[in-house]
């Protein structure tokens, strides 16, 4: 174990300079008895070793520390002989209680409130419902009644709770790192902006992250008025540039494109990744897609043609793996097949049948197919998708064009290339910069960095939730106030806007954008109720107001800002060549990283330990290679490779990912951050060295070398391939649409007759019999593999964090992962999504095993997990043969952090070391409608009951209630031809059951299959 | 060769061999005792209070209903613990000058809230709704007791697992009519104190118990005995 | 064997060697303890393995400070190093009981030299067992819950889970194995009490002796309770690895739920057994010249007991891996394939030289008869035996139903340290043992002189 960890110890960068642990050890190791504690002490005192204490959070990695003070050992050694001893008559300390002094009118002790509210990221707002207790946010819902979320989230989105209390947020207002208050603020910048008042504010620069607030926009308006040359510049690593560029190219403006997918019968995806969060509307659209899914109901068929394997891709029916660069092409051909006048594109064999076969059918859906481009793909295929989707009719049908929803949809690169270029001339006196890090991701040929520290830029100031590298070189720092701390607006991907409404004051008076905007208007007293709400006043005619205003707060959304559909005019169609098409030499490709994004989520614990969708990677953006490229370089999994771009070169780990193209790397945004936080800094490699404004997402030539040495990187799944070297393994039961329908109940082989056990009968009980048996069934046709439910789970659960290290050693805790499979061809392979929870079987193998009885049988037929019981056999796991059970081989759990102890969920217990826990249908949820339905007298309906991943879904693949209602939902789905248990040989009678997937692929293109469908014909 | 020991330690040697099987025993039932003495349990133990305030005086001296103060206990699963605004709707009239209700005032004019020691105190990994148990018919007092003749407050139960077992296993033998959840002073129907319900009278707990089960419709005792019940 | 009848004995060494009368035994024996100087070997070696109990203690210390953690186990391997070493101790103990009682009641003569030793090393071979049960809780504290009595909660243990038969199976065991032991020495501990010079020992011993004054009635007395204390001990020789085996054999997962379980773990267990009953005796009776009593035919003996219970271990591994491929369970079927192709083949291709290969020698009676070679042989056997429980644990668990959830064990130095460290308070413990009590059972080897005989025909 130790020299695995030195490997990483040694050439992880972010770790240089800090003591490394194995280091610490060694030296430990060859100190004895008072020496040994004494070198401890000397360590405890250095800051490196501090920070090497909390590098991991929560306390679960230092806690693998050999580092205890001898004082410390023996009072922790006191307290554990003392529980050893004393435990039957240990005493409660007595606890204060204390209540209110006037409470709250709506307030009912013990009761959670919910408020709605809306996050926004990049300007798309995911409309929200914030569960509070006592004034403290602990979870975050995806708002049910709006028709943008329906009910679903994201991952960005459910985590922005654990961001509010991240202890390493910027907690006060800073000069040059020393704290200052916020009235000596406005003193020494009194002075600098008044003097640009007879300049016009020739010399001030805003720059902000884009957005879609009316609000904020009316100000910038104003405060451009009042400064009539001041510039306000936008900038978005992960930016939408070439989606407006490619609407003005088709039709001479920028324009936001919105997908019907419910009406569309095919679905083609040109490198465009919007099944997964942080893709404008996928809340919306993961619904919508599956809603289409369903085999017995007219299913649609999705082609992925993309340069990066992605969750999307694995869902697609056919996916055609191509260079980034290739996809132009294949636009093109696609394009001419049904008619538009684009130019033949170079494409090979296979690539071209593709293409045709497509453009077979699209030309068959007029109307009722949808072409979709991706955010990282060239204007001109943007250009193209519009022309293809206006030549089948689709406009109006799937396709509809409304104004952007960014308030600013300017060109986000061009407007920081100005910014730097002024900044270099001197131009700038004052440059302002609210929110985001551009010190750390703009494009490396900016010198972003450079520019802000030099002398050229006197004034500098930024408001940001953490004291990130951009507010390292900035004079002020301002701390910004949470979103769910601050007032504001936003709108979501169809224009609607939700008021964004605090639901704590801010933890450490920050201040929110709108406040500061209004700083440099003039009105410094101004808060950002006050702005928001007279903003809406004046757009509001007529007398009701209040009306208004409360409706819109409870509702979540303002009736009548939706944006409505635009007719355009497509310009005279010409698509100039963009790409250079050099498809020979190596493709590097840039992509947001699916957990934190483009860094923002660095410091968050719950991404970063969240498994991304393919790889199952945590902590780490590893470089994806496909197989057979890897098998040409000689490199596999966790080897280091020089990757060379332009002159720039990085060292990273390789990944070797199924389906991922040839020829192509793909590298993800976002790690390798200096000054992130005890949990982000240091992990990962900085992609964003090798991007520059001229390559923004691709491009060719890109030299791979391998070098000695390797990177351990921590994977939570132990195999992605139900092929177990002799003879498969049907955990995911899949097939054909035609198969199915010859042959529907093909995946209920093994199952055991219901009177077929061993185990005895407990006389006179009977779970049909109980007025509630709860269920799940989990419809893998649906699952997009989004990876809501986890972190969902966590929110709700109080799940603990531990660690890269703690994730090595195969111990996090997520009670809900979603397992990837693939098959077949691993550089064509079919990709396969499987959310497993506990699956609370009825002949449950772990109760039987347990001496204690910490885990036992509920009435209503559920496992229950009792953690006050539990002494820590781990026996349970070991008989578990789903190994959902989870165990705290450490004290996980951060205990003295006073943020999160607001942050969890009061009615779930916070596990303690040596405790087994694991999913338990959100118990604490269940019980609390059963109470409240026995005191209305009525049973529990239908659909009220939601556990919190089902909730969370999106696409409505989780679906739990009572089985022995038969009108339930789950019933319904449980009586499915394509209902199946999983290991259901066992006879371990899950209550967690699955729906079987099926693909509905084009049979003109089966044999481009063929070698998946011989692995299938073994499986079934 | 001369005897090493006395004869005498042929009887000290039996007594320990037989000795050591009581004392060990003893032992054992001393930790058992231990275990369920107020020492532990705190039960019929007073604890500290920022303001000596009197169950007694105002429950059965002033006649005030329990749901006066603890407002939540019949919709949530906690019962509430007074605002101090509470107080001082009568204390801003009565006894305004009184120096041992200072600290009331002191924190209304602050705003700052009275800290008290909290008497009925289960582990933090218990989950125990009042809601229901006031819905099925479980009286105040059967868990905390003769509040109405606390001066002082303090647990009446030992709030031990077994204790509330006792009542889970068998639901009936403490059961009331719902109109009576809140009386301190209701009695179990006695054969000489019946008790009259929807026009039939009960002469014995048993009787009314298994009626009001059925009426009241309790889940059955493996529901409420399920762990899930009371632990997550 | 009969001593009366040397013809017939001529080929096979005697249980004791010719010329010895009660005196020179009695001598012999308790000089050993009373008379013979504390050696600087002796001192070396005790103070050597006091050492490593010591690190034993650090290791358990931090382990209770910090939680099961600090050890290789992981989900899916939930059961590492401490369930290996507790199977392994505790097989190696029934040796010790097998000679003591089943022997004594076949009334082979030749265990009379052995069994106290034995014995001694069932005890402590137990407590090391002991440790690991309560070791490996994440709680260990709450270690009591798995006890039924009356507590507050009200609430019972689990009845249906073998790891609660193991509570009472190890602690039935200890008890036993104890009070056999010490009814054993009663009479020796009165002889050590009359002949000590020194008053202290003499008192020390005197208490421990209960007043054992050697009349007829004690006598006839202490037949009788020693008799039926073997009877006690006899069924537990069988019972308690098979509980043992339950660990497993109840479980669901491949490898583990087997029906050959018991049989095979009790014969494995005499197997280690015997091994660790050569190991310690053979040097022994080097270093305190004891030849005379632990003669070659006790080694011929012991050894063949381990070719025998070896060829039974070698049919269960030939049963699992038979059932492997007839029950054509992919599961089943797949296990074995792991085993011989997996990550942790070496540990199974070790295992399969150790206890099946190389023990064959034993079919040589020069193999059987030089101390050298039959310590190397009976080295090799424990190695081979600590394989076999790894082999079953963690092989088993790394790679069970679900592929995603597969997993690799890595034991770090705490697993090493708490594992070397029961071997070292075992040796720790014995070396004690040889220093204060008789080890070898000095008015039982006097029964074997022809004298005796006589007096029993009168």
């Amino acid at each position: 174990m130790d020299d695995r960890g030195k490997k990483s110890e040694e050439i992880c960068p972010g770790k240089k300079g800090s003591l490394d642990l194995v280091a610490v050890r060694k030296r430990l190791e060859q100190t004895k008895g008072p020496e040994y504690w004494r070198s401890l002490e000397e360590l405890a005192g250095t800051a490196e070793f501090r920070e090497m204490m909390h590098r991991e959070f929560p306390k679960g990695a230092s806690e693998w520390l050999d580092g205890v003070s001898r004082r410390g050992f023996l009072k922790l050694m006191g307290a554990s002989l003392a529980l050893a001893g004393m435990t039957a008559c240990t005493r409660q300390p007595l606890e204060p209680i204390v209540p209110y002094v006037k409470q709250p009118e709506e307030f009912v002790p013990g009761r959670p409130l919910f408020y709605a509210s809306a996050f926004s990221m990049r300007g798309y707002a995911t409309p929200i419902l914030v569960e509070s207790h006592l004034g403290r946010p602990t979870k975050i819902e995806g708002n049910a009644q709006h028709p943008v979320s329906l009910g679903g989230t994201d991952v960005f989105t459910q985590a922005s709770l654990l961001d509010l209390y991240d202890p390493d947020r910027s907690q006060t207002l800073t000069y040059l790192g020393d704290p200052y208050s916020w009235s000596s603020f406005l003193a020494a910048f009194h002075g600098p902006l008044a003097s640009q008042k007879p300049l016009q504010g020739a010399g001030i620069r805003v720059l902000t992250q884009s957005f879609s607030s009316p609000a904020l926009a009316d100000q910038m308006q104003s405060f451009l008025k009042l400064y009539p040359s001041a510039k306000w510049h936008v900038y978005e690593p992960v930016n939408r540039d070439s989606v407006y560029a490619g609407a003005q190219m088709a039709f001479g403006q920028p324009v936001e494109t919105q997908y019907k997918l419910d009406k569309a019968d095919v679905i083609v995806s040109l490198d465009a990744d919007f099944l997964y969060g942080g893709y404008p509307g996928f809340t919306r659209y993961a619904r919508e897609y599956a809603s289409r899914r369903d085999p017995d109901k007219s299913m649609n068929r999705m082609y992925v043609i993309e340069s990066t394997m992605t969750s999307t891709g694995a869902k697609a029916d056919h996916r055609l793996p191509v260079q980034a660069a290739k996809i132009e092409q294949f636009a093109r051909a696609l394009a001419s097949g049904i008619g538009v006048n684009a130019g033949a594109g170079q494409l090979g064999d296979a690539e071209a049948k593709f293409a045709a076969a497509i453009g077979d059918e699209l030309k068959t859906h007029h109307g009722s197919s949808v072409v979709i481009a991706g955010d990282n793909q060239p204007p001109v295929v943007h250009a193209l998708a519009h022309a293809i989707n206006q030549a089948l009719g689709n406009v109006g049908q799937t396709v509809v064009y409304t104004d952007p929803v960014s308030a600013i949809p300017v060109n986000s690169t061009d407007s920081l290339r100005d910014l730097v270029s002024d900044m270099r001339a001197g131009k700038v006196d004052m440059l302002i910069i609210l929110g985001g890090n551009p010190a750390y991701d703009a494009p490396a040929d900016f010198g972003f960095g450079d520019a802000l520290k030099s002398a050229k830029v006197p004034l500098r100031i930024h408001l940001g939730l953490h004291q990130n590298e951009t507010a390292e070189l900035c004079h002020w720092h301002v701390n910004e106030a949470h979103y769910l701390e601050a007032w504001g607006d936003t709108r979501a991907y169809d224009g609607t806007v939700s008021i964004v409404q605090p639901l704590i004051a801010p933890l450490y008076n920050g201040k929110s954008i709108y406040e500061f905007v209004a700083l440099l208007s003039g009105q410094s007293e101004a808060t950002g109720y006050e702005v928001v709400k007279a903003y809406w006043q004046k757009q509001h005619s007529g007398p009701d107001f209040d009306m208004f205003w409360r409706r819109a707060l409870h509702d979540g959304w303002i009736e009548g800002t939706t944006f409505t559909p635009k007719d355009v005019t497509t310009k005279a169609a010409d698509f100039p060549t963009s790409t250079s098409s050099d498809t020979k030499s190596i493709e590097i490709n840039f992509r947001p990283d699916p957990s934190i994004w483009d860094g923002r989520f660095s410091n968050n614990g719950w991404l970063q330990e969240l498994p991304k969708p393919v790889s199952k990677m945590t902590w780490d953006n590893p470089i994806f290679i496909g197989p057979a490229m890897a098998a040409r370089l000689g490199v596999q999994k966790e080897d280091l490779v020089e990757l060379e771009l332009q002159g720039k070169s990085m060292l990273v780990p390789v990944w070797v990912q199924a389906g991922q193209p040839d020829n192509t790397v793909t590298v993800f945004l976002g790690y390798g951050r200096t000054r992130a936080g005890r949990t982000g800094t240091g992990f990962g490699f900085d992609a964003y060295q090798l991007r520059n404004s001229a390559i923004p997402w691709f491009a060719a030539g890109l030299n791979v070398r391998k070098v000695s040495g390797s990177y351990e990187l921590a994977s939570t799944q132990g195999m992605q391939s139900m092929d177990a070297e002799i003879g498969q393994r049907p955990l995911v039961r899949e097939t054909d649409l035609d198969e199915y329908r010859k042959e529907p109940n093909f995946a209920q082989e093994e199952e055991p007759k219901k009177d077929e056990t061993l185990y005895p009968v407990v006389p006179g009980f009977d779970y049909s019999k109980q007025p509630y048996a709860w269920g799940m069934a989990i419809d893998l046709n649906s699952c997009v593999g989004c990876n809501n439910c986890i972190v969902a789970c966590q929110s709700e659960n109080n799940i603990a964090v531990v660690g890269k290290d703690q994730v090595n050693r195969g111990r996090h805790m997520h009670w809900l992962r979603v397992d990837t499979y693939y098959e077949g061809d691993r550089d064509q392979p079919r990709a396969f999504f499987q959310p497993v929870p506990c699956m609370q079987c009825e002949n449950a193998p772990c109760e039987v095993v347990c001496p204690v009885g910490a885990t036992v049988h509920s009435t209503e037929g559920l496992n229950d997990m009792v953690y006050n019981r539990c002494v820590g056999t781990r026996y349970c796991s070991n008989n578990c043969p789903y190994k959902v059970r989870r165990f705290n081989f450490l004290r996980f759990q951060d205990w003295e952090t006073p943020q999160y102890k607001m942050m969890r969920n009061p009615n779930v217990t916070v596990r303690s070391r040596g405790v087994m826990e694991k999913c338990t249908y959100c118990i604490q949820r269940i019980t609390q409608h059963r109470v409240d339905a026995e005191r209305a007298d009525t049973p529990i309906k239908d659909g009220e009951l939601q556990t919190a991943c089902q909730q969370s879904c999106p696409s409505n693949a989780i679906i739990f209630g009572n089985i022995n209602d038969p009108n339930s939902k789950v019933a319904k789905l449980k009586g499915l031809l394509r209902n199946y248990s999983l290991l259901g040989e066992l006879n371990t009678r899950p209550r967690t059951t699955y729906l079987a997937e099926i693909r509905n692929p084009n049979p003109q293109l089966e044999h481009l299959a063929t070698a998946a469908s011989a692995v299938e014909s073994e499986n079934s | 060769m001369a005897q090493i020991f006395h004869r005498s330690t042929n009887t000290i040697s039996r007594a320990t061999i037989f000795g050591a099987v009581f004392v060990v025993s003893f032992a054992f039932w001393v930790a058992l005792k231990i275990e369920r003495s107020p020492y532990v349990t705190y039960a019929g133990v007073a604890r500290p209070q920022p303001v000596p305030f009197s169950h007694q005086h105002h429950v059965s001296g002033l006649g005030i209903d329990c749901r006066y103060c603890h407002t939540s206990v019949e919709v949530s699963r906690f019962a509430g613990i007074p605002p101090t605004k509470t107080c001082m709707n009568c204390h801003s009239q009565i006894w305004t000058k009184a120096p041992m209700l200072e600290p009331v005032r002191e924190s209304y004019r602050t705003d700052k809230s009275l800290v008290w020691t909290r008497v009925n105190d289960l582990p933090d990994f218990v989950y125990f709704d009042h809601s229901i148990h006031i819905d099925k018919g479980v009286g105040c007092n059967t868990c905390h007791g003769p509040v109405d003749h606390m001066p002082f407050m303090y647990n009446y139960a030992s709030l031990r697992m077994e204790w509330c077992l006792n009542c889970h296993r068998a639901p009936e033998k403490n059961l009331r009519p719902r109109g009576q959840v809140f009386n301190m002073r209701y009695q179990q129907p006695t054969p000489d104190s019946p008790v009259a319900m929807d026009g039939k009278t009960f002469s014995d707990q048993q009787s009314l118990g298994l009626y009001l089960v059925k009426k009241y419709k309790l889940r059955t005792q493996a529901d409420i005995t399920s762990c899930s019940t009371c632990h997550r | 064997m009969d001593p009366q009848t040397p013809v017939t004995e001529r080929r096979k060494a005697p249980v004791i060697a010719p010329g010895h009368t009660f005196a020179t035994i009695t001598d012999k024996i308790s000089s050993i303890v009373l008379a013979r100087p504390v050696t600087n070997a002796w001192l070396v070696g005790f103070g050597f393995f006091g050492l490593i109990t010591m690190m034993l203690l650090y290791a358990i210390g931090y382990l209770f400070l910090r939680g099961v953690g600090i050890w290789g186990v992981n989900i899916p391997v939930g059961w590492g190093f401490a369930i290996v070493n507790f199977v392994w101790w505790i097989g190696i103990g029934h040796a010790g009981t097998l000679i003591s009682a089943i022997l004594l009641l076949l009334r082979q003569q030749w265990r009379n030299s052995i069994n106290r030793f034995a014995e001694a090393m069932t005890l402590f071979a137990v407590a090391c067992a002991g440790m690991f049960p309560l070791l490996h809780l994440g709680r260990p504290w709450l270690f009591y819950w798995l006890f039924p009595y009356p507590n507050s909660m009200n609430y019972w243990p689990q009845f249906r889970s073998p790891l609660v038969w193991d509570v009472f199976a190890v602690s039935t065991y200890f008890t036993i194995s104890l009070v056999f032991w010490f009814i054993g020495l009663i009479p020796d501990l009165a002889t050590l009490r009359d002949r000590a010079e020194n008053k202290w020992a003499a008192m020390i011993y005197g208490i421990l002796a209960m007043g054992w004054r050697g009349s007829a009635r004690h006598w006839k007395r202490y037949e009788k309770a020693y008799l039926l204390l073997a009877g006690l001990a006899t069924p537990l020789v069988l019972s308690v690895h098979t509980v043992v085996s339950f660990d497993f054999a109840v479980a669901i997962l491949p490898g583990w739920h087997t029906t050959i379980f018991p049989p095979y773990f009790v014969a494995g267990a005499i197997y280690s057994g015997f091994a660790m009953v050569l190991m310690l005796a053979i040097p022994i009776r080097k270093l305190y010249g004891l030849e005379d009593f632990i003669t070659l035919r006790h080694l011929d003996n012991s050894a063949k007991v381990m070719l025998a219970t070896g060829l039974i271990v070698a049919y269960g591994y030939a049963v699992e891996a038979f059932m492997g491929w007839y029950s054509g369970n992919h599961f089943d079927s797949f296990l074995l394939w792991n085993r011989l192709h997996g990550p942790y083949r070496f540990t199974y291709y070790a295992l399969l030289f150790c206890n099946i290969g190389f023990p064959q020698v034993l079919w040589f009676r020069n193999w059987r008869t030089r101390p050298l070679r039959l310590f190397v042989v009976s080295a090799v056997i424990l190695t081979g035996m600590w394989l076999e429980r790894f082999v079953i644990v963690v092989i088993s668990l790394h790679r069970d139903f679900l592929t995603s959830s597969w997993g690799m064990y890595y034991p770090t130095k705490w697993d090493w340290m708490t594992f070397i460290g029961t071997i070292g308070f075992f040796l720790f413990a014995f070396f004690l043992f040889v220093r204060i009590l008789p080890m070898i059972s000095i008015f039982e080897m006097r029964t074997l002189l022809p004298e005796a005989e006589v007096k029993e025909a009168e």
